[in-house]
């Protein structure tokens, strides 16, 4: 312990010469490092952040039946069939087929919206009156809590066909059941498609060169 | 001659404020990051404008993955009812003729999905659960009529008897429809005919009716 004070007996304020000051270190911390390693954790995150929660989109699909009085009748003026074929293609002809398949039309998932609201206008336009039907459908509209409740029963022979294909992918099946849903379609069925619609769909994919 | 003295200024800016900032937008990406669970599939939902947020509580979960090859799995909300889960596997074992060993029983517990037909159930839970995403599974087979599916929707419907089950179907953009039917038939077959596809988010497109009735739905709760 000697060595260290120098000094000799005298107080502590004067300091000689051989004491060295007590250097003042800077509380300053140089932060670079530290921000560098923050950002490439925030970058790391953003990349694998998984923001978008999923979503539901409710189906439900009727009982089988064989019994006839158990099927929904769909008035030909008001039904509209919808195909779904190979590459996004789809297929489409109003009432009932004919035989020559000369209402048989093509078109794509951007040019059917426009066809489903057409035809949803042209049943409204030719809207028959009929009580009874109607009675029960307004009411049930009123009972929902629609806005428009008085002309709920306007659409009521509009009827949506659907006929995936073969080839069809199940985003083409949740598309189309979508424009169900943004088009406020109320009456849609999902049907298997028949032998004579398929062979169209096939024939005219073949001269169109759709593989 | 008086010269203009020009005051030097620091280049060591204070960055406390900004390391702030950092490290608050880190923060809220560590809490908001949700980490996808090991899937053995990759699937790419599609998207659909239906804003209805995913159930995950007692659900059957129907994947179909893009080569149309088609897996099961099921799980419930509390801990407390995994024993519905063995339920499932015990049944299949019984019906099946699967001669599964109590380990492999319980193993189907942590396996993700079932995606093999039944002769082949007892060598993929004779796996570890995390291996088995390296194993190759066929698909269960499914037909116009439902085919083995059909079977696993019916042991999970008796296990789950009394509780409300919620049927999700997740497929790939790429599955093909006929796949699509041939699920819904197994559902159907179990009288089922309430599901839930599983979609990720999409706007409803400008203009259309939807688009303003939620835009309209809008206004009136403000």
């Amino acid at each position: 312990m000697a060595s260290i004070d120098t000094g000799g007996g005298d107080s502590g304020h004067k300091k000689g010469p051989g004491v060295k000051k007590a250097k003042k270190l800077s509380t300053r911390v140089d932060m670079t490092p530290m921000v560098d390693l923050g950002f490439l954790l925030i970058t790391f995150f953003i990349f694998t952040a998984t923001m978008q929660t999923p979503t539901t989109m409710d189906l439900n699909m009727p009982k089988d039946t064989q019994k006839q009085e158990e099927q929904n009748k769909v008035k030909q003026s008001g039904a509209l069939t919808i195909m779904l074929g190979k590459n996004d293609q789809v297929y489409y002809y109003e009432g009932e087929l004919k035989p020559d398949a000369s209402n048989f039309k093509q078109t794509t998932f951007k040019g059917i919206r426009d066809i489903i609201i057409n035809k949803r206008q042209d049943v409204i336009n030719n809207y028959v009156p009929s009580p009874d039907e109607d009675a029960k459908i307004i009411q049930r509209a009123k009972d929902n809590g629609d806005p428009d409740w008085q002309n709920a029963a306007k659409d009521r022979d509009f009827v949506v066909i659907i006929k995936p294909d073969q080839d069809a992918t199940y985003k083409n099946t949740v598309d189309i059941l979508d424009e169900m849903t943004i088009n406020n379609v109320k009456r849609f069925a999902m049907v298997k498609i028949t032998d004579p619609e398929y062979q169209l769909i096939q024939k005219t994919e073949e001269s169109a060169g759709i593989k | 001659m008086p010269s203009v003295k020009i005051q030097k200024k620091s280049t060591v800016t204070d960055m406390t404020p900004f390391v702030d900032v950092a490290f608050l937008i880190l923060t809220f990406f560590i809490m908001a990051t949700k980490f996808k669970p090991p899937e053995p599939v990759e699937i790419t939902t599609p998207s659909s404008v239906s804003s209805a947020k995913l159930q995950e509580d007692d659900v059957v979960l129907i994947t179909m993955d893009k080569n149309n090859k088609v897996y099961f799995s099921a799980s419930v909300a509390s801990p407390q009812d995994q024993g519905i889960i063995d339920d499932i596997i015990q049944t299949a074992n019984k019906e099946q003729n699967l001669n599964l060993s109590p380990e492999e029983m319980a193993n189907f517990r942590k396996t993700f999905s079932i995606g093999v037909p039944f002769n082949q159930v007892k060598s993929l839970l004779a796996t570890p659960a995390d291996q088995q995403k390296n194993l190759a599974q066929p698909g269960i087979p499914v037909d116009t009529t439902g085919g083995q599916l059909t079977y696993w929707i019916q042991y999970a419907k008796q296990a789950f008897a009394g509780k409300r089950l919620n049927y999700l179907i997740k497929g790939d953009n790429n599955a093909k429809f006929p796949t699509f039917d041939n699920v819904i038939a197994a559902l159907k077959r179990n009288d089922q005919f309430k599901y839930n596809l599983i979609t990720s988010p999409e706007e409803a497109p400008a203009g259309t009716e939807l688009y303003k009735e939620r835009h309209s739905d809008k206004k009136t709760s403000k």
